[in-house]
């Protein structure tokens, strides 16, 4: 599919093209290959039909129907939609359909998009490969032997294999940015409060942020600038208008100061293939006038254990909630506690399950400073430290994923490895800043045997709190320098 | 238990009164703060708890907390921040309590009663939860065939106010309570109805040996309803502890639960009570900082408090201590007499406040009222009838009754019962010398009467002839001195 969202809007405002059509389209691609990838929890082209011809009659009418018109949107499953199941891709949220729509979901519509189904993410959003889902693994369309990565992985293929133009994730420790690496779509991590998470079903609140996927840079760009701005349903939210990111965004990266994380790109672990990708990134931007150099930000090699501390910590108590007692999955007892007890244990899966007692362990009476405790200085630590390179930098780069996309099961049994993952993620999240991930090239799995397809590599743009506007301008240069060609 | 126990012990005591605030909407929702209305119709995504949404702080909250601190004497740090309180119960939605742990939005404060000094520890925002009714078996979550929530209640504010263990019998803690009642009202942030829960009490209770500084081990009794519960469960909680020591056992520290019924506290200790609760740092909320701006305004709208205006209306009316307990503590009372007071044309201030402390006070206590349904000028206007000698002491009672039961004026009674005195020396001297010559021969009698006993006949004779003639509307001081000087 080669349709951009900012085509598609703009081809459905003039009249051009019909929102139906547009769907149709989409909805084609999605009867062709979604029984392979299962890239949605639910599908819902029903409901999209009938908006897309009110989308249709707006535009007959003379109305605008806004930025995103006609535009097919998915929404990832832990988005909370009005009337329509939610599941987190977890049995513990069995039957529940929200009362509301989050804040995203209702900025999205009144721009225009349609919205096509919820997708498959890791339960809970815990997972960086899509297998930690109560419904089954997504796959990569690109390769369907490989993960799509996680936990938004249902999102990425659904942008990736052209159910949808656009997604919306949610990114906690790098769950837009390693599956849109995986995937080889462009996906952000804005920065924490840019965009209300009210309705995000909260996996760990101080490190939650919704953000975008799309084939192209422009297209996250207009779809951060739908879904962003102040929410007053979400304290946490930054008191400003979204910012304007299209505007700028071709204004080249000329005079930037650009400087590469060494230890999150030189370290162990990084495939030679996805090193080179984030050198040769670099060398494009350089010769687009940046100035490039390599820095050193030492604290973020902490930041995979702090992250394993404070987001288990959060979860455990986010989760508490699904008790039985109000909504979703309910397994009777002799007695209220056994009752609690069944209906967890039947409705959530390992992983799951494996953080709560690690979050519980972490927050509990005798250990709080040692782990909880100490993860929050070293949070405090790598703030610090990107502040020190952020003084000399604009914007950073690293990989986003250490290794191209693995295959289904490679890593399930040993969560550690799987943890590994989002090494390059987690930071931004600690630090509550922007990042997003670019498409650069492509690489042979390490080892793989003859006849893999090469797979997408990504690379990471990071950027301070509010540095946005630059970060989409650094990384629309990558695309126009990318190997495999840019979209224009 | 005896009296030798009683000398020999000293009963510590620290409070934690939970009061809930009147504020028109929830803590962290839009929803009506409203007592006693069908179950679960105040309730929407965020005091349910449900997934996705987020609590959003409501600044009046904040406000009655600032105007507690004035009253108290707290200290207001710069910042304070919302913790969660995480333990498992079905009438907390969330299954965890967000509340305020170790940064209060109030610190280090204080109470006089009775020219003794109690130091407030702090007073925190927290959330109260629902309401649970327990069905079948002994109506204990335990025990019961299920169990039903209303949620009306969660989320509703509540200020939490820690004593110091400065309290040293049940009559002080009485007090405290009552003075406490009484500032809370003044200051406008709680309708402090014990019976409807809006003020909860826990007791930390210890006793030591008379005489000696190190504080026993205490015990926290819960489920004190009423001023009575908590004399009686303090001397219980004296007794049972004191007898403990003397038998040569220990008193465990642990949580007991006042039984009104049987008149003694029982044990709390179960599985479910053996909380860590885990806390730390609320990551949906950012913490409080009270501006300048609205710390000033709380302060030009501070009402004078209880123990000033007691103090005001001992001094200036002359009215006793209790008088001036009485009028103060009960809600609206004093505010009813002192606007009669500054209405009152004939009479004094002090009039005013023995009909208040008395009939008014009676009335509204036996239909349930308070003062505010009244119209104070109404009294005025019947004090002054007294004090004029309009009406009778005795007759005023009933025109007040009928005045406050029917809302009409003293003097409209008066003139259609026809009930006003003849206090006019010269028409009721008149009436004397005619009844004293029509009855010739008694005043003859009375003349020559050999004891005072038969001559106070006489006289009780011709005195009760003239008010018959007067048809009772005599002024009887007139006219018994009108009667003495003509008899002498």
């Amino acid at each position: 599919m080669n349709d951009s969202a900012l085509e598609i809007a703009a081809d459905v405002r003039a009249g051009r093209r019909s929102a139906r059509d547009v769907l149709e389209e989409h909805l084609a691609q999605i009867a062709a290959r979604e029984a392979d990838v299962h890239a949605f929890n639910l599908a819902t082209a029903d409901d999209a039909r009938k908006r897309a011809e009110e989308i249709d009659a707006a535009v007959a009418r003379g109305d605008d129907p806004g930025p995103l018109a006609g535009v097919p949107v998915a929404l990832k499953d832990n988005l909370c939609t009005r009337g329509i199941p939610t599941t987190c891709s977890s049995r513990i949220l069995e039957g529940w359909r929200p009362p509301y729509d989050a804040t995203v979901v209702q900025r999205v519509r009144a721009a225009g998009a349609i919205t096509v189904g919820k997708t498959n993410l890791d339960e809970f959003a815990m997972g960086s490969s899509t297998e930690n889902s109560a419904f089954g693994p997504t796959r990569n369309p690109r390769d369907l032997s490989r993960v799509p990565g996680g936990s938004s992985g249902g999102s990425a293929a659904a942008v990736a294999a052209g159910f949808a133009s656009i997604a919306l994730g949610s990114d906690t420790g790098g769950s837009v940015r390693q599956p849109a690496s995986l995937c080889g779509v462009v996906g952000v991590k804005p920065t924490y409060g840019a965009v209300s998470r009210y309705g995000l079903i909260a996996f760990a609140s101080s490190l939650d942020q919704v953000g975008p996927f799309a084939g192209s840079v422009a297209d996250a760009a207009l779809l951060l600038e739908v879904i962003g701005g102040h929410d007053p349903c979400d304290s946490t939210s930054i008191a400003e208008p979204a910012p304007p990111l299209l505007a700028d965004l071709e204004r080249g990266v000329d005079g930037l100061r650009i400087g590469i994380v060494e230890e999150l790109t030189d370290t162990e672990g990084i495939q030679p293939d996805v090193k080179a990708a984030v050198e040769a990134a670099a060398s494009a931007l350089a010769d687009a006038g940046a100035k490039t150099e390599r820095v050193s930000v030492a604290s973020t090699m902490y930041g995979l254990s702090a992250y394993y501390l404070i987001a288990p910590a959060e979860a455990s108590s986010n989760l508490a909630r699904y008790d039985g007692v109000r909504y979703g999955l309910r397994v009777d007892g002799a007695d209220v506690a056994e009752m609690n007890a069944r209906t967890r244990d039947a409705g959530f899966g390992r992983e799951v399950k494996r953080r709560i007692m690690l979050g519980t362990y972490a927050l509990s009476a005798g250990y709080y400073d040692a782990y909880y405790g100490q993860a929050q200085r070293v949070r405090t630590l790598i703030i610090r430290d990107f502040e020190r390179a952020y003084e000399q930098f604009d914007v950073l780069l690293s990989p986003t994923s250490p290794t191209v996309a693995f295959e289904l099961g490679a890593k399930t049994a040993d969560p550690l490895t799987m943890y590994l993952n989002d090494i390059c993620t987690i930071p931004s999240n600690l630090a509550g800043h922007a990042a997003m991930s670019v498409p650069f090239g492509e690489a042979l799995p390490a080892g793989a045997p003859s006849g893999t397809p090469a797979l997408p590599i990504g690379v990471q743009v990071l950027a301070p709190a509010r540095g946005e506007q630059v970060m989409f301008r650094v990384a629309r240069a990558i695309e126009m320098a990318s190997p495999g060609g840019s979209r224009t | 238990m005896t009296a030798t126990t009683a000398r020999a012990w000293e009963t510590v005591i620290g409070l934690e009164v939970h009061c809930e605030l009147a504020t028109s909407s929830k803590l962290f929702c839009g929803c009506a703060n409203q007592f006693g209305d069908e179950p679960n119709t105040h309730v929407c995504p965020v005091c349910l708890g449900l997934p996705g949404s987020l609590p959003v702080l409501n600044e009046r909250a904040v406000e009655y907390a600032l105007r507690v601190a004035e009253a108290l004497h707290l200290r207001v740090p710069e910042r304070s921040i919302f913790s969660r309180k995480n333990y498992f119960y079905p009438d907390m939605p969330k299954d965890y309590q967000t509340s305020q742990y170790d940064e209060p939005i109030t610190i280090d404060g204080w109470l006089d009663i009775d020219g003794v000094r109690v130091g407030i520890t702090r007073a925190h925002l927290e959330e109260d939860t629902g309401k649970s009714l327990h069905v079948g078996g002994g109506g204990r979550i335990h025990d019961a065939d299920h169990s039903l929530v209303d949620y009306n209640r969660a989320g509703v504010p509540l200020l939490e106010i820690v004593s110091e263990p400065d309290i040293r019998s049940a009559e002080q803690a009485k007090r405290y309570v009552e003075e406490l009642r009484a500032t809370l009202l003044a200051v406008g942030v709680s309708d402090v109805k014990m019976e409807e829960g809006s003020l909860r009490i826990d007791a930390n209770v210890s006793v030591r040996p008379a005489g000696t500084t190190e504080f026993g081990t205490r015990a926290e009794i819960k489920n004190l309803n009423s001023l009575r519960s908590l004399l009686r469960a303090v001397d219980y909680e004296t007794a049972r502890q004191s007898a403990l020591i003397e038998a040569g056992e220990r008193v465990v520290q642990e949580t007991r639960h006042w039984d009104e019924d049987g008149g003694r506290t029982i044990s709390g200790r179960s599985k479910e009570e053996a909380h860590d609760y885990r806390y730390f740092p609320e990551p949906d909320l950012v913490p409080v900082a009270p501006t300048d701006e609205m710390r000033a305004r709380v302060r030009s709208t501070m009402p004078e408090l209880p123990a000033a205006r007691r103090a005001r209306l001992i001094e200036s009316w002359g009215i006793k201590d209790e008088d001036a307990r009485v009028l103060v503590d009960v809600p609206g009372l004093a505010d009813y007499a002192e606007r009669a007071v500054a209405a009152l044309k004939t009479g004094t201030a002090r009039d005013v406040a023995n009909w208040v402390r008395q009939d008014v006070l009676a009335y509204l206590n036996d239909r349930g009222l308070t003062a505010a349904v009244l119209a104070p000028e109404m009294l005025a206007e019947l004090v002054a009838l007294v004090t004029d000698g309009t009406i009778s002491r005795g007759q005023a009672k009933d025109v007040l009754a009928e005045s406050m039961a029917e809302e009409k004026w003293p003097r409209d009674i008066v003139g259609e019962r026809g009930l006003a005195q003849v206090s006019d020396a010269g028409e009721l001297g008149a009436v004397v010398d005619a009844v004293l010559d029509a009855n010739a021969a008694a005043v003859g009698e009375y003349r020559t009467a050999e004891d005072d006993k038969a001559r106070q006949k006489k006289r009780g004779f011709l005195m009760g002839q003239v008010m018959r003639e007067l048809k009772g509307k005599g002024n009887a001081q007139v006219v018994n001195e009108l009667l003495d000087a003509r008899l002498s």
